[in-house]
């Protein structure tokens, strides 16, 4: 039961990056590198905020903040000086390598018994379980502060996907939309598509780096390689949430985001169990994006053939 | 009014590719006036359009549109005032977006953006009315991606999203020369129908002699860059598809002249 509330409360921590960057890849078609480092970036400020006495709140609003910044900039690079988005992407997520490791001022940073987001619920939860330390479910005991991050993680995404939906909905958010669809068409439209672009990587990033913050609390670190691969993690947490539930609005996609992003901790969870080295699990990830990529296209010509072999007949 | 003065585009300057789009165009169009521009291919008819629409700046010369100078403007600034549509029928819209949210983008243009639920069911309604019009029964899908029409019906709803907020001009290229032929006259006819109805100023770019001497009130001819003939008024309600082709023959002709009678005189003298 730890093992899978664990999963859940990961995977509803790392879908802030994969709702971010379904911002960044699906919304304006940006393939924003960045991401590696606005995590780290994330987990990296809040957790020296919080060393430094910063209430968790504000530390990940700051991270917030920060991450916005560096989105901003790789946009920034990308629409005023003309570099390559994906080069754009790696001359930021480089940067803030070395700008991660000025912020800690080592390589990593351990939060022991700090305070994180999830205090209050966790007072609420110790009322309610009169003093015990674990609480059951389904006659599982889990220890309250697992439950406490797991609800307030629940909660952060809830509210950020209503609110994302809600923002892609309105006038502003079809006006991003379109730009990544069809930018001449938004020009058009008198949308300045470049000032688009800045503002949602700078939304993009803002969310991932707020999941890394979320991501140093739960797991009591922030540690300078821990964004390493987070890029094509979000990637497959979006296809594996496309091929969910479909991409039929906007609801439903940030929720296929939200979906995808949970199975794959849980897949993940169970392969590692299985005897999985956890050093092999960038190379399996990579290689399921890579076989997610492609089969759409085998499964294209694969029918063509045989189509086309039904019509000689 | 749209006033064009001395407008000069070159590409490529110093380079083997150099080309000489726009020589020194002076043009003005009237208030409420639909003009044709028509010529040879690269004759610059099309780098005209793009200039005041905005997708270069122009070497020199001004153009003011409706009081504004505009010559330096961004594109995207430009269509506060300027309506257009694209000869490529997918250009003028999002593909993966609904009809509707397609609308919505229009319904704001060159306007804030704020921060309100876009496709409420009043502007549905409000886009349902409006798109009944084209008779095409796409009032009934407006939550499908636009991406699922034809050329046809996706050039029919540009148009109508260019002219949805009344432009201060509307700049149409060659923007039924990619349609099968009876959509291009059904296109044709809603042009005459929409600039008629809200009395648009309108100036298009179009390769079919019948649709310059059928749909607008003047012909501007172009060739090499500058403006060679103009037909207005009483000239235009004269003049028939082979007035010009003839004029076109006699541009070329007089050039080949030109030509022969240089090489002849570099012949003598030097």
């Amino acid at each position: 039961m730890n093992l899978i509330i664990g999963a859940f409360t990961i995977g509803l921590i790392l879908s802030l990056l994969s709702l971010g960057m379904l911002i960044s890849f699906r919304m304006i078609k940006f393939t924003d590198i960045t991401v590696d480092g606005s995590i780290t970036l994330g987990a990296s400020l809040s957790a020296v905020l919080i060393m430094a006495g910063w209430s968790p709140w504000l530390a990940i609003a700051m991270a917030f903040l920060a991450g916005s910044m560096a989105g901003a900039i790789t946009g920034i690079l990308h629409t005023k000086f003309k570099i390559q988005e994906i080069l754009a992407g790696i001359l930021m997520m480089t940067a803030l390598y070395s700008i991660n490791l000025r912020i800690m001022g080592r390589s990593n940073i351990p939060l022991l018994d700090t305070k994180t987001v999830s205090e209050g619920t966790k007072n609420l939860l110790l009322q309610s379980a009169e003093g015990g330390k674990n609480i059951l479910i389904l006659g599982w005991p889990v220890p309250v502060s697992d439950l406490a991050f797991f609800i307030t993680s629940l909660a952060f995404c809830i509210i950020l996907a209503i609110v994302l939906t809600r923002f892609l909905l309105t006038h502003f958010g079809t006006a991003l939309r379109a730009t990544g669809n069809n930018p001449q068409m938004v020009r058009a439209q008198g949308v300045n598509n470049n000032t688009m672009v800045v503002f949602s990587l700078a939304l993009s990033n803002g969310l991932v780096a707020l999941s890394g913050a979320l991501l140093a609390q739960y797991q009591g670190f922030a540690d300078v390689q821990m964004g390493i691969g987070m890029m094509v993690w979000g990637l497959a947490s979006i296809i594996i949430g496309e091929a969910l539930v479909g991409k039929s609005g906007i609801g439903i996609t940030i929720t296929g985001a939200i979906l995808g992003t949970i199975l794959f901790r849980l897949l993940i969870a169970i392969a590692l169990r299985w005897g999985l080295n956890p050093n092999d699990l960038k190379l399996v990830t990579a290689l399921f994006v890579f076989v997610a990529l492609v089969a759409p296209y085998f499964f294209k010509s694969f029918s063509k053939k045989f189509l086309r072999g039904s019509n000689h007949a | 009014m749209l006033k064009i003065q001395g407008l000069t585009k070159t590409f490529f300057p110093n380079t083997v590719n150099e080309v000489k789009a726009l020589r020194n165009i002076d043009l003005t169009i009237k208030e409420g006036s639909f003009t044709a521009v028509i010529g040879t291919n690269g004759s610059g008819k099309s780098t005209l359009l793009n200039a005041i629409a905005g997708t270069f700046i122009p070497d020199s010369g001004s153009i003011v549109l409706d009081n504004n100078q505009i010559d330096q403007w961004p594109e995207y600034k430009r269509a506060t005032l300027i309506g257009r549509v694209f000869q490529n029928p997918f250009a003028g819209t999002a593909a993966e977006m609904s009809i509707a949210e397609n609308i919505v983008m229009a319904m704001k243009r060159g306007e804030s953006r704020p921060l309100t639920m876009a496709v409420t069911k009043k502007v549905k309604d409000e886009i349902a009315d409006r798109v009944r019009m084209l008779k095409m029964g796409l009032e009934d899908r407006l939550d499908n991606p636009i991406g699922t029409l034809s050329g046809g019906q996706r050039q029919a709803l540009t148009l109508l999203m260019a002219t949805w907020l009344k432009p201060k001009l509307l700049l149409l290229d060659e923007h039924t020369a990619a349609l099968d032929p009876k959509s291009a006259a059904k296109i044709a006819e809603l042009t005459r129908q929409i600039i008629d109805q809200d009395k648009l100023t309108a100036l298009m770019v179009t390769h079919s002699m019948q649709q310059a001497v059928d749909l607008p009130d003047r012909i501007v001819m172009m060739h090499r860059g500058q403006i060679v003939d103009d037909f207005q008024d009483e000239a235009k309600k004269r003049v028939r598809t082979h007035d010009l082709i003839d004029t076109f023959d006699r541009v070329q002709k007089r050039e080949l002249f030109d030509e022969s009678v240089a090489k002849l005189l570099l012949a003598q003298y030097c």
